[in-house]
């Protein structure tokens, strides 16, 4: 047991972006609403950025910016000292992407919604079996 | 300039598509001509990639001069080579086919169409060009994103399939995404071939063993690989035909690409071969998708909705072929990349070509359709010989290939399935080749086989060239098997393979 709590609390960050990664997965299979399914379809996309994010940090490390004052420059930087800042910097990309996801998402939603005058998806799978 | 040709290849698309856009606004005429230009220019950029490679050995690129673990790099070696050059080809080609049926169904969305259609082969061409595997996740992006707003072009259940294939495809790139942190956190490199350097000591690890897993179910359910099909049928018959043609043969393809990608020079052969094992297991899955597929597609009554369902039995043939494990079964793999593009690009042109004719493609449609559209229904049926595997076309060498890694390899279960397929793919276009030829026309048409008969009633110039062109490319093709193995597979086989 004790090794079991020690493991969740060493590596919290994993447990918490899988928690979050599953709770969007559940609102992408279970919701009945689309657009709360493009909700629970952000919160995944989410859950891998604060996962990447998590791995850059380092114990007692500062922010990746070195001084450039005249004692400082032409010493040797010690990576141990800065937190990593390439994931962060991937990150950037992703969530430019997963804005861009999201607005794809919600424009294609209004569309369905001119179509069927519905977000549930079971009345807009009655409609298709009606037709 | 030459040395320039794999940052060109991308970068010239992805900046027409700013032009294009603008166009859109300011000039719609101009939409077309820009479109054919950028993808015209990087048809020829990556037949001049794929001369160098063939003359020179693989090239890389630097970009922005970054030497490779820290900057993006570009590599084009033989694989991707001619992948490179079957993407642009079949977005051109199919480019120059899609004018009509863009001014017939929605002219005033041509600017955007356009748009999206270049930013679409722009994300091919650079998963298929890139080095960097965070780059590949990006260009990933690109191509999935323009593909679920082209799908959403489409009339009826257009826009619901299209959203399911956002939910589906975002949870597959997502995955891809994650697969590659745990990678990078294990290695600290997103460069592929610094990546593979780096993991040998580490195959022991179990984080190399998740990372593998996750970025394959990713890159799987991208691919539509059986039990992770089900967006595809839907998105792929909604889509509007010149979409349809442009996404079918391209997206599936190059994800099978970047799963060959992935497993030879990230992870590569001896990790998933020899420390997974999992040849034997993604070769049954394989089998089941190629079973299931062509059982899928007898089901169907609509043209189009049956080619989704065979292209689903396609991604099997290629998954399968790949992870045989031996150079029959690779060369064919990879052959087979090549020939179901157009494969796919021929029958969807011509169901696209009866779609801007009769409305849609459903069984009731087909009758007559021999003597009312005889150059479309003749280029379906070479396509159809092709998926068949009749010997001229270029279908029957990469089915021989596989057939030949099953044997080699000892599986029969995949031979078995292979054959089950091909009969499966005699009777579903010998069915559509007897509707076409054989049923006569509704009671307004009694006299039908009199004198003359209805008049011919084709679809427009513009959308038959590009479909005989890619027609005659399947038999040039299968006529030049010999050739593209020898002189551009088979440098790719990796030497565990051999």
């Amino acid at each position: 047991m004790e090794e079991f709590l020690s493991l969740i609390i060493e590596k919290y960050n994993y447990w918490i972006y899988i928690t979050l990664m599953m709770i969007g997965l559940y609102a992408m299979i279970a919701k009945n609403n689309l657009v709360k399914k493009i909700v629970g379809m952000n919160i995944f996309q989410t859950a891998v950025i604060l996962f990447y994010v998590s791995t850059g940090v380092k114990k007692g490390a500062t922010i990746p910016i070195i001084e450039h004052g005249h004692d400082v420059a032409h010493q040797a930087v010690r990576a141990a000292d800065y937190i990593n800042p390439l994931p962060h910097v991937l990150m950037l990309t992703a969530i430019v992407v997963s804005v861009a996801t999201l607005g794809v998402a919600l424009a294609i939603a209004i569309k369905v919604y001119h179509r069927y005058l519905s977000l549930e998806e079971d009345e807009i799978l009655e409609q298709i079996r009606g037709l | 300039m030459s040395e320039h040709y794999p940052a060109l290849l991308v970068i010239l698309p992805l900046l027409a598509s700013f032009f294009i856009s603008a166009a859109g606004w300011l000039r719609p005429v101009y939409c077309f001509p820009l479109a054919v230009a950028a993808l015209g220019s990087s048809l020829l950029v990556s037949l001049g990639v794929l001369g160098d490679v063939i003359s020179g050995g693989p090239v890389s690129y630097w970009m922005g001069g970054w030497p490779p673990p820290w900057g993006i790099y570009y590599r084009v070696d033989y694989l991707n080579a001619l992948v490179l050059a079957v993407v642009s080809a079949v977005g051109f080609v199919n480019l120059i086919a899609a004018r009509p049926s863009v001014e017939k169904d929605f002219p005033e969305k041509a600017g955007p169409f356009y748009t999206l259609y270049v930013l679409f082969v722009t994300g091919l061409l650079g998963m298929v060009a890139t080095g960097d595997a965070f780059n590949l996740y990006v260009l990933l992006e690109i191509a999935a994103i323009t593909g679920y707003a082209l799908i959403a072009l489409g009339k009826g259940r257009a826009a619901l399939s299209s959203l399911h294939y956002v939910f589906l495809g975002t949870i597959g790139a997502c995955f891809y995404l994650l697969g590659v942190g745990y990678l990078y956190i294990i290695t600290g490199s997103l460069n592929m071939e610094d990546i593979a350097r780096l993991l040998p000591p580490l195959y022991d690890s179990k984080v190399v063993t998740v990372a593998f897993a996750i970025l394959m179910v990713g890159v799987w359910l991208k691919m539509g690989f059986f039990p992770l099909h089900a967006w595809l049928p839907n998105a792929y018959t909604y889509a509007p035909s010149p979409v349809s043609s442009l996404v079918a043969p391209l997206m599936t393809k190059v994800m099978v690409y970047v799963m060959i990608r992935m497993v030879l020079t990230v992870f590569t052969v001896d990790f998933a071969f020899l420390v997974l094992r999992l040849n034997e297991v993604v070769v049954w899955l394989a089998v089941i998708a190629i079973v299931m597929g062509s059982l899928l597609a007898l089901a169907e009554k609509d043209v189009k909705r049956m080619l989704t369902f065979i292209v689903v039995a396609e991604v099997g043939y290629m998954v399968g072929g790949f992870w045989l494990g031996n150079q029959a079964g690779f060369t064919g793999a990879v052959l087979h990349i090549l020939n179901d593009a157009l494969m796919t690009l021929c029958l969807f042109l011509a169901v696209g070509n009866i779609v801007h004719v009769k409305g849609d493609s459903r069984w009731e449609s087909l009758p007559g359709l021999f003597r009312t559209m005889p150059w479309t229904m003749g280029a379906l049926v070479v396509g159809a010989l092709s998926i068949i595997g009749v010997p001229p076309t270029c279908g029957f060498f990469s089915k021989w290939y596989l057939l030949l890694g099953a044997i080699q390899g000892g599986h029969y279960g995949f031979l078995l399935a292979l054959l089950f397929s091909s009969l499966v793919s005699v009777v579903l276009f010998f069915r559509i080749f007897e509707i076409g030829f054989f049923e006569p026309f509704g009671a307004s048409h009694g006299s039908a086989h009199g004198e003359g008969g209805p008049a011919i009633q084709e679809a427009p110039l513009g959308m038959l060239v590009p479909l005989w062109m890619t027609a005659l490319g399947l038999i040039l093709v299968g006529l030049y098997t010999g050739e593209i193995v020898g002189r551009v597979i088979r440098h790719a086989v990796p030497g565990m393979m051999l």
